[in-house]
């Protein structure tokens, strides 16, 4: 036998603690924790904390909660909040789940139409919609004008809370025909056709197959909804509707103060309740969440459409958009028109919206890009390096990394921003001026809100590099830092620069935590400017303008960041 | 330093070293005391089974496992304590890990670029480190415009185009379609030879190992249980998982009868192997010969007096060609014998009496 022959003496085995991270990690993951405990953590807990003590003492109490539960106005609050969520889930399924299913099943020519124009209520704030359904589906709107005119009635649509529902279901079905079409498009057509082989077909494959598959996508852009939904606070706000919950938080702390404790119990309800309906996602789609996503094959057959079949799909399809769009075609309307009420279109029209709003706009403009673009770079830096940590490394503790900053989905924009007020106020920089009252916050406030979002398209682009790339690149004397960078963030820059569009469009219309970290004109976002112009009804007209810009703005910078994505992608062929 | 343009002109080939080498994930102990040595220049094979632990052992060279205890030498230093970066050792991953943001050319000059190789020397190193693989012109392309063949060829010029000094090759050839695998494991065999790299290369595949292979390890459950030439280990298994491994074994199940120069292992109502005094057989081994160290004889013939015989039926055969295979049971054993086939001979049937000659010295006595 030829093997070795080593001397034990010179083999003395020394124990060597396996390396866990390299102190570069360390120092990025106590960063990152520091940044999310100082701007996430920390203002939640102060809300918290306030919620379960005596005002004025420190003591622990319950007697806030106990209010609140005596207090009818916020009982019905409460009720209602959760009854327009569910009724704007079931409602933006509806809209949702028949452009899924046709543009995924069916070989159907408007799919990409569908995709881009099932984008576009997203970088519309709610809010904005709400004032030109009003003027189509108010009491007084086009649409029952006509109605009464020609049938002697008029349908509720934007009554109380209708017409929450309503703008909710439009604005935010997205989340789920987004969900639910990547989900149907994950399902690997060998499932389908080995269903088929077995003998099973139509409406039982898909009951038995497709829609088990599809589920879990389903219920993370349902869920998704309701705590949109349940969150949102201009919205309700605008359409005049006061009892619900974010709104009254809000009333509560703007027209009673700081101090009060009734702002903070809310928040923790809000709190409780997000976390409450993605723990029941989470627990509803756990061991149903099969990845069937398989390399190279495709997703389910698509089948042709029979003439008759094909109109009705083209039917289903120009009806909800044309619901869909209608908030930016009315929008669209307003911002030209002189006079609108009272009639189903403007009585005449004008540029003189644009005129007024373009000086006082570009204030407004400049901050939207400035907080929106850098929200979003904090983001993806963040969660690049969060997901670098997580997937890559056996730091200890990483995992609670991911979990505080997917955390930051359970906590309201309203609650945000009564903790950052909280949690800040007090912080006084050299010049004396409160830490709260400075724009920057209003960027950090926006970055930890949509931290999550990013963190999960980094996620994704992360995962699908294999690691032996990495290991082949410090095979061949790249140290680790080096890797990241010619290696790791070249191949995740499509998923980077996704995660970017995602938190830079929906952080350019968001206001719920905007609303209470604003402190001066100077400093305020375009949505906070919409929602000013938008509470008077002199002026919806300007608003209207400024809205049309924010949409065309925000649509812009998305098309242009997708264009460099594709362009990323499609490598040139080079060579011969 | 002198010219080192040509990814031929190698710094002289490193010895390997691996000592008392324990490793365990979790509860699961893949690695247990590993003690090797590998020559400068030599082709070595880690083979074994699937999951034997072969990938987690090369890793631990490169530096991507950690072992518990024990060390790793290259040349005479012991390179246990550091990162991967810092190993000089090439790599070709079973995958081929090309990165596909980058053209051939940029993934063969990664390693140099890493390495602070003046620019100048980049484009010559880059370009004879594909020639010398034969993929000259395709250093515009992109991974994903490679043929499998082709990738295979890009991973291993970049990482010979570092000069290292020891090249590591996890399953290579499992991606490639079987004709390709025998040409390409040639090539392989020449380029190593002209390099005169040490090299050890993972394989399942005894074939692949015995083909190109100066010395193999043969691994099982994380302990190495042989090293030796392909022609030793075939020869000589040390115990009865090489023998089985490797090629094919009648293993067959025996007692020890008699002592001093009667001493026997006789299989019952079978053969009776007579073991020379001086021979050590251990309680409870086995008795383990190749087929073709036997030969069938028709029922009564006399066989040769360095052949212990035994009487038999055939109970099934196989005919492959240049040999044909016969099963036969004799007592409570059943055989398998390979005979030589020639155009014009006459097969034993299925069921037929026969006598088999087992050449008695072939005969190895192994254990567990
Ligand atoms: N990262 C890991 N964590 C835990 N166990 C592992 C890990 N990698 C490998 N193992 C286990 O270690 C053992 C050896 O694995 P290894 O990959 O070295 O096998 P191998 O001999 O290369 O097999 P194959 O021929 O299939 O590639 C296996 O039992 C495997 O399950
Ligand atoms: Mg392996």
């Amino acid at each position: 036998m030829g093997g070795p022959h080593v001397s034990l003496a010179l083999a003395a085995p020394r124990a060597r603690a396996r390396r866990t991270a390299t102190p570069g990690q360390i120092t990025l993951a106590l960063g990152i924790a520091a940044f999310l405990a100082l701007f996430l953590v920390w203002p939640a807990a102060t809300v918290i904390y306030v919620a379960f003590t005596e005002r004025g003492g420190g003591a622990f109490t319950l007697v806030n909660f106990v209010d609140f539960f005596r207090t009818d106005l916020f009982l019905r609050s409460f009720w209602n909040s959760f009854y327009v969520s569910a009724m704007a889930v079931a409602g933006a399924s509806i809209l949702a789940l028949p452009l899924a299913y046709i543009t995924s099943r069916f070989a159907f020519r408007g799919t990409v139409l569908i995709q881009t124009l099932g984008f576009l209520p997203l970088i519309m704030p709610p809010f904005v919609g709400a004032v030109a359904m009003q003027l189509f589906f108010g009491r007084n709107g086009s649409a029952n004008l006509l109605l009464d005119d020609w049938f002697g009635f008029k349908i509720a649509f934007m009554e109380g809370l209708n017409g929450v529902i309503f703008v909710q279901s439009i604005h935010y079905f997205p989340f789920i025909l987004i969900n639910l079409s990547a989900a149907l498009r994950n399902i690997d057509g060998a499932m389908e056709e080995a269903a088929q082989n077995l003998g099973s077909s139509g409406f039982r494959l898909f009951r038995r197959i497709v829609f088990p598959l599809a589920m879990p996508g389903y219920i993370a852009g349902a869920s998704l909804v309701f705590v949109k939904v349940f969150d949102d606070l201009a919205t309700p706000l605008l359409l005049n509707v006061k009892d619900m919950l974010a709104p009254q938080a809000y009333l509560r702390v703007t027209s009673i103060g700081i101090a009060d404790p009734m702002g903070y119990v809310i928040s923790v309800v809000l709190i409780v309740a997000s976390v409450a309906a993605m723990a029941l996602s989470a627990l509803a789609t756990r061991g149903i969440d099969y990845s069937t996503v398989q390399r190279g094959g495709g997703g389910l057959a698509r089948r042709r459409l029979r003439p008759y079949e094909s109109a009705l799909a083209y039917l289903t399809v120009a009806l909800i958009l044309l619901l869909v769009l209608a908030p930016h075609v009315g929008l669209l309307l307003l911002s030209f028109s002189t006079v609108w009420s009272f009639s189903p279109l403007p009585d005449g029209y004008t540029t003189a919206h644009y005129a007024r709003i373009f000086g006082d706009s570009s204030l407004y403009i400049k901050n939207t890009l400035i907080y929106a673009s850098m929200a979003g770079l904090i983001d993806v830096v963040l969660g690049t390096a969060i997901a670098y940590l997580v997937l890559r490394t056996r730091l200890i503790g990483r995992d609670a990394l991911d979990w505080a900053a997917s955390a930051a989905l359970a906590v309201p924009g309203i609650v945000l921003g009564i903790g950052y007020l909280r949690a800040f106020y007090g912080v006084k920089l050299w010049d004396g001026t409160p830490l709260a009252a400075l724009w920057i916050v209003i960027v950090l406030a926006l970055a930890i809100r949509r931290l999550p979002y990013a963190l999960r398209a980094c996620y994704a682009a992360l995962q699908q590099i294999s690691v032996s790339l990495e290991e082949a690149a410090e095979n061949l004397g790249a140290t680790k830092l080096r890797t990241v960078r010619r290696i790791v963030t070249p191949l995740m820059m499509g998923g980077i620069l996704a995660g970017f569009v995602t938190s830079f469009a929906t952080a350019a219309v968001e206001l719920s935590a905007t609303l209470m970290l604003v402190q001066s004109n100077s400093d305020a976002p375009l949505a906070y400017g919409l929602y000013v112009l938008m509470q008077s009804a002199a002026g919806r007209g300007p608003g209207a303008a400024l809205g049309v810009i924010a949409v065309v703005l925000v649509a812009v910078c998305t098309i242009l960041s997708h264009a460099v994505i594709e362009r990323g992608r499609a490598m040139p062929p080079a060579g011969h | 330093m002198s010219n080192r343009s040509t990814a031929a002109n190698h710094a002289p080939a490193a010895r390997v070293r691996i000592e008392q080498v324990d490793l365990s994930y979790g509860d699961n102990h893949v690695l247990k005391s590993i003690n090797l040595e590998i020559r400068p220049g030599e082709f070595f094979a880690f083979l074994g089974p699937s999951g034997c632990g072969k990938t987690t052992l090369l890793r631990l060279i490169a530096g991507f496992n950690h072992a518990d205890s024990g060390r790793v030498l290259v040349g005479e230093k012991d390179i246990s304590g550091l990162p991967p970066w810092k190993r000089d050792i090439g790599m070709v991953f079973q995958s081929y890990a090309l990165w596909p943001h980058m053209t051939v050319a940029r993934n063969v000059a990664f390693g140099l670029e890493e390495k602070r190789v003046p620019r100048a020397e980049i484009g010559p190193r880059v370009a004879a480190a594909l020639d010398l693989v034969g993929l000259t012109g395709l250093d515009q392309r992109r991974p994903a415009q490679l043929s499998g063949g082709q990738q295979q060829r890009v991973a291993l010029a970049r990482t010979i185009a570092v000069e290292p000094k020891l090249l590591l090759l996890d399953e290579p050839l499992s991606n490639l379609d079987a004709k390709l695998r025998v040409q390409v494991r040639r090539e392989l065999r020449e380029l190593q030879q002209r390099l005169g790299l040490t090299t050890i290369f993972v394989t399942h595949d005894q074939e692949e190992a015995n083909t190109v292979c100066d010395r193999i390890a043969v691994m099982n459950h994380g302990v190495i249980q042989q090293v030796g030439t392909p022609k030793d280990l075939y020869e000589q298994p040390a115990n009865l998982f090489v023998a089985n491994f490797l090629g094919t074994a009648n293993i067959i199940e025996g007692r020890l009868a008699g002592d001093g120069a009667s001493r026997a292992f006789e299989v019952a109502g079978g053969p009776k192997i007579p073991i020379a005094a001086d021979r050590n057989v251990a309680p409870g081994a086995r008795m383990v010969f190749r087929p073709q160290d036997c030969t069938i004889l028709a029922a009564g013939e006399f066989s040769a007096p360095d052949r212990t015989a035994a009487a038999g039926t055939v109970t099934y055969r196989e005919f492959l060609g240049a040999s044909v295979r016969y099963g036969v049971r004799t007592g409570s054993a059943e055989i398998a014998v390979d005979c030589p086939f020639h155009a014009g001979d006459t097969l034993h049937e299925v069921g037929t009496a026969v006598t088999i000659a087992i050449a008695t010295s072939a005969v190895r006595f192994l254990s567990d």
